[in-house]
């Protein structure tokens, strides 16, 4: 791992946020490199600054006398309101009371209603996290990993770090160059993302195992100004996100599905 | 219904702390944070039939911090400037500078006015992640926003508390 990476990562290692493989491959760069190893220390101190110095307010007893009160006057409504379905998902001890039950409450999520009901559903999430990874990518120089417009470069390197291979092809006849790739995380596992350019804009391609969700034919939507297509086949996933203008993204996925 | 009652209590009543603590921060004012704390508590109970078990505190926050962003949006005016440059700007500022001194000694207060002056989402980022302890996963979903702008805003918020700290001890 390089300081440029680690330094992007710090907060989050010091959040508990990172997974197992990128925990290690921190404590490691850590163990070697002086100024990152100040950084940590300087987000640790600041963390402990704030449990220390910042007050947490406490409910008086007068308001805990009035909040059991509302159970008094009003009945709970057996029909929806505003407030969100709660999504078991996110609560992992939840999970153990069986795979129907957690069948059941996705399906209630996927309906499901908080105020800006667009984020409940899991695709909605994956999207979201789409872009966010997209613009990550393009920060701090984290592109690739492995740059090589070389795709015999390119796809071997997944070997080892993913438990399936990544198609890999390059589109640099038709003005799509493959750009390299890395290693990226979407729903709390590893990915491949293939980054491919098409003139000043970079275009990301996260390609992880079919989960049976999306479509055979490339599936367009908007999100933060980004364009992004998902479509599934033989076995994988595929998710294409870029700046780049709808028609110009349509030529790029069209030229996937050969 | 007194089951209903009961169970409200055992498993939403327990986080009335967290759920004050988040509306004083937000609202900044003990006395409106007690009765928004109350008011998202009577929508809890109301909507409990909303609530699918396990755990409650992230479910309570979410109203609460509902409740409190309605009541900021009528009586002051939002910072609209945390709005515009959110979500795909990178601050040069957010990035932690290996070289920069960490002050050891650092007055009481300092970074407590540093936290009130910061703009409500990054406050609420701060609070749910340092004073709950919550994941950004579950940031996410009470601020109904990306894991990624929940990385952005504690990034960018902890940057401006370290700024705070630098500028008040030198």
């Amino acid at each position: 791992m390089r300081c440029t990476e680690a330094q992007t990562l710090i907060e989050s290692y010091v959040d508990g946020e990172l997974d197992l493989v990128r925990n290690l491959d921190i404590e490691r760069h850590l163990g070697d490199c002086p100024s990152c190893t100040s950084m940590h220390k300087d987000a640790l101190e600041l963390r402990s600054r704030i449990r220390e110095d910042v007050p947490y307010y406490r409910a008086s007893p007068d308001l805990l006398r009035r909040v059991r009160a509302v159970t008094r006057g009003a009945q709970p409504e057996t029909k929806r309101s505003w407030v969100p379905v709660w999504a078991p998902a996110w609560t992992p001890a939840w999970v153990g009371s069986g795979a129907v039950a957690a069948l059941v409450l996705l399906a209630v999520i996927t309906v499901g209603f908080m105020r800006r009901a667009s984020d409940s559903s899991r695709e909605q999430m994956i999207a979201q996290e789409i872009v966010s990874d997209h613009v990550r990518s393009l920060m701090a120089n984290h592109l690739t990993d492995v740059t090589s417009t070389d795709q015999h470069t390119v796809k071997p390197w997944f070997h080892g770090k993913l438990d399936f291979a990544p198609p890999v092809d390059d589109f640099a006849p038709e003005g799509f160059p493959l750009i390299g790739g890395r290693l990226d995380y979407l729903d709390g596992r590893p990915v491949a993302a293939l980054v491919y350019q098409r003139r000043q804009h970079p275009i990301n391609l996260f390609v992880w195992e079919d989960q049976g969700k999306y479509p055979e034919k490339p599936a367009r939507q908007t999100l933060q100004g980004y364009n992004i297509f998902f479509w599934a086949r033989s076995g994988m996933t595929y998710c294409a996100i870029s700046d780049l203008a709808a028609d110009e993204m349509q030529t790029f996925t069209d030229l996937l599905q050969k | 219904m007194p089951d209903q009652r009961a169970r409200f209590e055992e498993s939403v009543l327990p986080h009335l702390d967290a759920a004050f603590n988040l509306a004083r921060w937000l609202v900044q004012n003990s006395s409106e944070a007690q009765d928004l704390v109350q008011e998202a508590y009577l929508r809890a109970w109301k909507g409990f039939a909303g609530f699918r078990g396990g755990d409650a505190r992230p479910w309570i926050l979410t109203i609460v911090r509902n409740t409190c962003y309605s009541w900021l949006r009528n009586h002051s005016i939002r910072d609209l400037a945390v709005e515009f440059d959110e979500g795909l700007h990178t601050d040069e500022n957010s990035m932690p500078n290996p070289e920069r001194v960490f002050m050891q000694e650092v007055n009481r207060g300092v970074l407590e006015q540093a936290l009130q002056a910061l703009p409500a989402e990054f406050r609420e980022s701060i609070v749910l992640r340092e004073l709950e302890g919550l994941s950004y996963k579950e940031i996410s979903a009470i601020a109904g926003v990306p894991v990624g702008t929940v990385m952005s805003r504690l990034a960018r918020a902890r940057a401006r508390l370290r700024d705070c700290i630098v500028a008040a001890s030198g």
